[in-house]
């Protein structure tokens, strides 16, 4: 191979004089890591909404949630960033659209939101599956007890359910982690995004990129063993995680 | 809000849409799901033949590939193919691989990782006498996987498989970050083009909303009827 290896480029100065081309890339990582915690909480709460009407007894409510889930599962993710950075601002009233058009940071904004939305789709899902894991007998004896619906939700299937669908939700944060690097398509400079430009200006292909994948990789190392300890914290006594 | 929509845009972009661009997008798919199908299965063959540094490779292949954001191994793919490419023909230097090739390959290195994942749960779920009675048959190892163990690990995970490749389908549209033309860069250099974005993003979006939404359907059917006959 006839590369010009030159590992020093990250301890250069960036185009902008700002900084060295290895704060570019932090300062992408910061972005990375701000957007997916945001989409994270959207897709958290959506996602669990969701999740809950499909399993509600109300027919009505667990057709909107198939709903939901089949439109946000079926496009894919940059049709679906497209749609919301793109048409979105057209098809509001004129004055929303425009509103939406000069917000400041729109595609930090976007992204969050767009990922949130496409990963809750996989969230729902994931709640639906424990929920539906859980013996039936469970819900029976908190109708008996005389529980509400809500309570029955809030006290009983819910606690069981995420406790045990924990180890798919983190793979599905690491997802979203790595789906917040499609957002380079409408602007968004997080680390895929910084690791190109890095190379555009400096034109260290590799070492642009392989700074990126070493970050991506701790990112995930250090999300996995968090999790491993949370998981351990709050598994289940009796199930075969639990002590 | 639909007042000035221009169906003509899109009737007039038909051809070049679907000829062109989906064209592209299902035969990416399509070479990208079997390459894919054929890695994987034997990255999964790797990582259970008891061979302790076999196995290690291709768990740190699984593992790497599969915590690196799709784009970023577009990226990595396009500008690194033309350097492998010289190093195996010994050429002078970076040979010139067509956006199609290199986009071929990224998906069937990304997409064997995921497949190898199920594959392997497929053939871990072969119960254990299966290749024990193999065996006793007198079978070689290559016999048993290739006549015993892998069509079945192959039909019991054959609905994840095809899940996985509507997921891969939908993935393809990420090559446009290389400005490669699938169907959603074919709709987007005409949206740009003729300034109407809202009637391209907007049609692109049904078309794939339907295919995917009738191929899960038919795998859901698949489903019910493997799950009936076992």
């Amino acid at each position: 191979m006839n590369y010009h290896w030159n590992w020093h480029i990250f301890l250069e100065p960036d185009p902008t004089g700002a900084g060295t081309y290895l704060d570019m890339l932090l300062s992408g990582l910061l972005v990375t890591i701000e957007t997916s915690l945001l989409a994270w909480v959207i897709a958290l709460i959506s996602g669990s909404i969701v999740g809950v009407m499909r399993t509600l007894p109300s027919k009505t409510a667990s057709w909107i949630g198939f709903a939901y889930v089949e439109f946000f599962r079926n496009l894919p993710l940059l049709v679906q960033l497209f749609l919301w950075f793109f048409v979105l601002p057209e098809l509001l009233p004129r004055a929303a659209g425009l509103w939406l058009k000069q917000l400041p940071h729109a595609p930090f904004w976007t992204a969050a939101i767009g990922v949130g939305l496409f990963m809750s789709a996989r969230v729902a899902e994931q709640l639906r599956a424990g929920i539906g894991s859980l013996p039936r007998g469970q819900r029976m004896a908190a109708t008996a007890l005389g529980l509400t619906t809500v309570q029955t939700y809030a006290y009983v299937l819910l606690p069981m359910a995420f406790r045990i669908i924990l180890p798919p939700l983190t793979s599905e944060f690491l997802n979203t982690i790595k789906n917040t690097a499609v957002a380079i398509t409408i602007g968004l400079l997080e680390l895929t995004g910084e690791a190109r430009s890095m190379q555009e200006f400096s034109f260290q292909v590799f070492e642009a990129f392989t700074g990126a994948t070493v970050m991506y990789l701790l990112v995930n190392a250090v999300v996995v063993t968090f999790m491993r300890f949370v998981e351990r914290a709050v598994a289940i006594p009796g199930y075969i995680t639990g002590k | 809000m639909f007042a000035n929509f221009d169906f003509d845009v899109i009737r007039r972009a038909l051809p070049y849409l679907f000829f062109e661009g989906m064209r592209f997008t299902l035969t990416l798919t399509a070479l990208s799901a079997f390459g894919g199908l054929v890695f994987g299965t034997l990255i999964a063959l790797m990582r259970l033949s008891g061979y302790r540094l076999l196995g290690r490779i291709a768990g740190l292949y699984v593992d790497f590939m599969r915590s690196l954001p799709l784009v970023l191994v577009i990226f990595w793919f396009y500008f690194l193919v033309p350097y492998i490419g010289q190093w195996l023909t010994g050429a002078s230097r970076p040979i010139q691989v067509g956006a199609y090739a290199s986009s071929l390959i990224t998906f069937i290195m990304f997409e064997a990782a995921y497949f190898s994942e199920i594959m392997r749960a497929g053939i871990q779920s072969i119960s254990r006498g299966q290749p024990a009675a193999a065996q006793a048959l007198g079978l070689t190892y290559s016999q048993t996987m290739r006549y015993v163990v892998l069509p079945q690990a192959f039909r019991n995970m054959l609905p994840v498989l095809l899940t996985q490749t509507i997921v891969l389908f939908q993935d393809t549209s990420l090559v446009y970050v290389v400005s490669i033309p699938d169907f959603l860069g074919a709709a987007s250099i005409v949206a740009q083009r003729d300034g109407r974005l809202v009637e391209m993003y907007l049609f692109a979006a049904l078309v794939y909303f339907v295919i995917c939404s009738c191929a899960s359907f038919a795998v859901r059917q698949l489903q019910s009827r493997i799950a009936v006959m076992r």
